[in-house]
């Protein structure tokens, strides 16, 4: 009898994501735009993150039609996110036979303590992290891919940045331990001890590591590459720039070919005007999405 | 051939890096294939799994589909798996996508359902003599063969698995197993 939804087949779709961009879409025929582009997914949303920053309140999983809509529309995997907690909302979502789903702080946190129990889906989950300890944390819940957090909406890659050295130090440092420090190391980043050990052994998080919040130019998502990201999630950086197939496109290819100046000089000319950012010292302690997630 | 065989993996996007891996440990000398450049210094090359459409998008921007082309016509051995047989198929089911058509095969994509129908199976495949461990991710399966094109292996009456000369293509990802013996078959014919 073949298994069905077993850690190998749900970490094994963010393998075949890698090296690819998954991009926040609104309605089918962004997702075609992005589709045909080159995004490996696309990520179902009502709303980019940076209107959900303008509009304020409590933003939720999207519309079931929405989603669904956008499904229909592409070949490719499509995601969408549940809140922080917010279980049923992912039972609905694995339901509508979504292929991911990101448990994500760009939504209103539906608990304050605990998430979800990620084990008890078929479907795979992606949750953000902003250091090692939260990464094994989410993936002893069960997560199959994790992202860095970055700051959602921004348009500004500095987060990111921070999140993914942060991460990538960490896994340094620990793979300089000898095994009797492991069991505090442990303790202090309040992780699993066993996932600590497995990263010490393999110099690497055991799921695919995608960066996102904030990744708003090909430049921006070399970057992240050239840091260690797998992949990246660009979210409001594509619709809400002047042109956005064409920015589309050159990311896709950055993502590719990040290692090329040449490439990345090319593919960066005449791009039309990149979303408006935000200085990350702007915001309000609660303004900070990343600060969401236990 | 002095020396080690050179086998590229197309590194455009997708699971690249565990196919090196494999290679690697086989002995090979395993290089990402992604310029013209690299597709001429190669011996073998392997598509791996990824999104079939992003595959296709910088096979065209790049100029890579022709040079490949070229080389398989040449006797250059190309394996592809899941995104991989997508792109070496002549025939993709309700897509105009773009793939370099060189297996007699139609393909179906995500042909098994989405990402929860996804699985894992034990596999008899004609010409080997033990199971082989199939993982199926959003797989494709081939509808019908012609020419040269043969199947090697099936699954509920669908083929997995097909060899035509040269090319060899799989939907499922040998890759992500400890199991080294496709890539091993793959060898045997470079």
């Amino acid at each position: 009898m073949a298994e069905k939804g077993t850690f190998a087949v749900k970490s094994g779709l963010a393998q075949m994501l890698k090296g690819g961009v998954i991009m926040d879409v609104t309605t089918p025929e962004q997702a075609k735009i992005a589709e045909e582009a080159g995004a490996c997914a696309v990520m179902a949303l009502e709303r980019v993150p940076a209107d959900i920053r303008a509009a304020g309140g409590v933003a939720r999983m999207a519309d079931p039609t929405v989603i669904l809509r956008i499904m229909e529309a592409v070949t490719i995997p499509v995601m969408a996110k549940c809140r922080i907690g917010h279980f049923v909302e992912a039972q609905i979502l694995e339901a509508l036979g979504i292929d991911y789903i990101d448990e994500s702080e760009v939504l209103t946190p539906a608990d304050e303590k605990f998430h979800v129990d990620k084990h008890a889906f078929k479907v795979p989950f992606v949750c953000g992290a902003r250091n090692l300890g939260e990464a094994l944390r989410r993936i002893g819940e069960g997560a199959a891919m994790i992202r860095t957090k970055g700051e959602p909406g921004t348009g500004n890659v500095v987060e990111a940045v921070r999140h993914m050295r942060q991460v990538m130090a960490e896994i340094r440092r620990l793979t300089t331990l000898p095994k009797d420090e492991l069991m505090t190391a442990a303790k202090e980043m309040q992780a699993p001890y066993e996932l600590v050990v497995e990263v010490a052994k393999a110099g690497k998080l055991p799921v695919v590591n995608f960066a996102a919040g904030g990744i708003a130019t090909p430049a921006d998502a070399a970057l992240m590459m050239q840091l260690g990201a797998d992949g990246n999630f660009v979210g409001s950086g594509i619709f809400k720039s002047k042109d956005p197939m064409k920015r589309a496109r050159a990311i896709v290819a950055a993502t590719t070919y990040f290692d090329d100046a040449q490439v990345l000089a090319e593919i960066s000319k005449d791009l039309g005007e990149a979303m408006p950012g935000i200085e990350i010292r702007t915001l309000a302690p609660e303004e900070r999405m990343q600060e969401r997630g236990w | 051939m002095a020396g080690k065989k050179r086998i590229g993996v197309l590194a455009l996007q997708g699971a690249f890096l565990e196919h090196q891996q494999v290679l690697s440990r086989l002995g090979c000398e395993a290089l990402k294939a992604r310029t013209r450049q690299d597709i001429m210094n190669i011996d073998g090359l392997i598509i791996p799994g990824g999104e079939s459409t992003t595959i296709g998008r910088l096979l065209v921007d790049y100029d890579l589909g022709n040079i490949i082309r070229e080389k398989a016509g040449e006797g250059m051995p190309v394996f592809g798996t899941c995104a991989g047989m997508v792109v070496l198929a002549r025939e993709i089911v309700g897509s105009d996508q773009y793939r370099l058509g060189l297996m007699d095969m139609e393909v179906c994509r995500n042909a098994f359902g989405r990402q929860v129908e996804s699985f894992e199976e034990d596999l008899t495949i004609k010409g080997i003599e033990r199971p082989v461990h199939g993982i199926f991710i959003r797989a494709p399966y081939v509808t019908r063969v012609w020419g040269e094109a043969q199947a090697l292996a099936e699954f509920e009456g669908k083929i997995v698995m097909v060899r035509q000369g040269h090319l060899l293509a799989t939907s499922f990802h040998p890759e992500l197993t400890e199991d080294t013996l496709l890539h091993e078959y793959f060898l045997s014919m470079v």
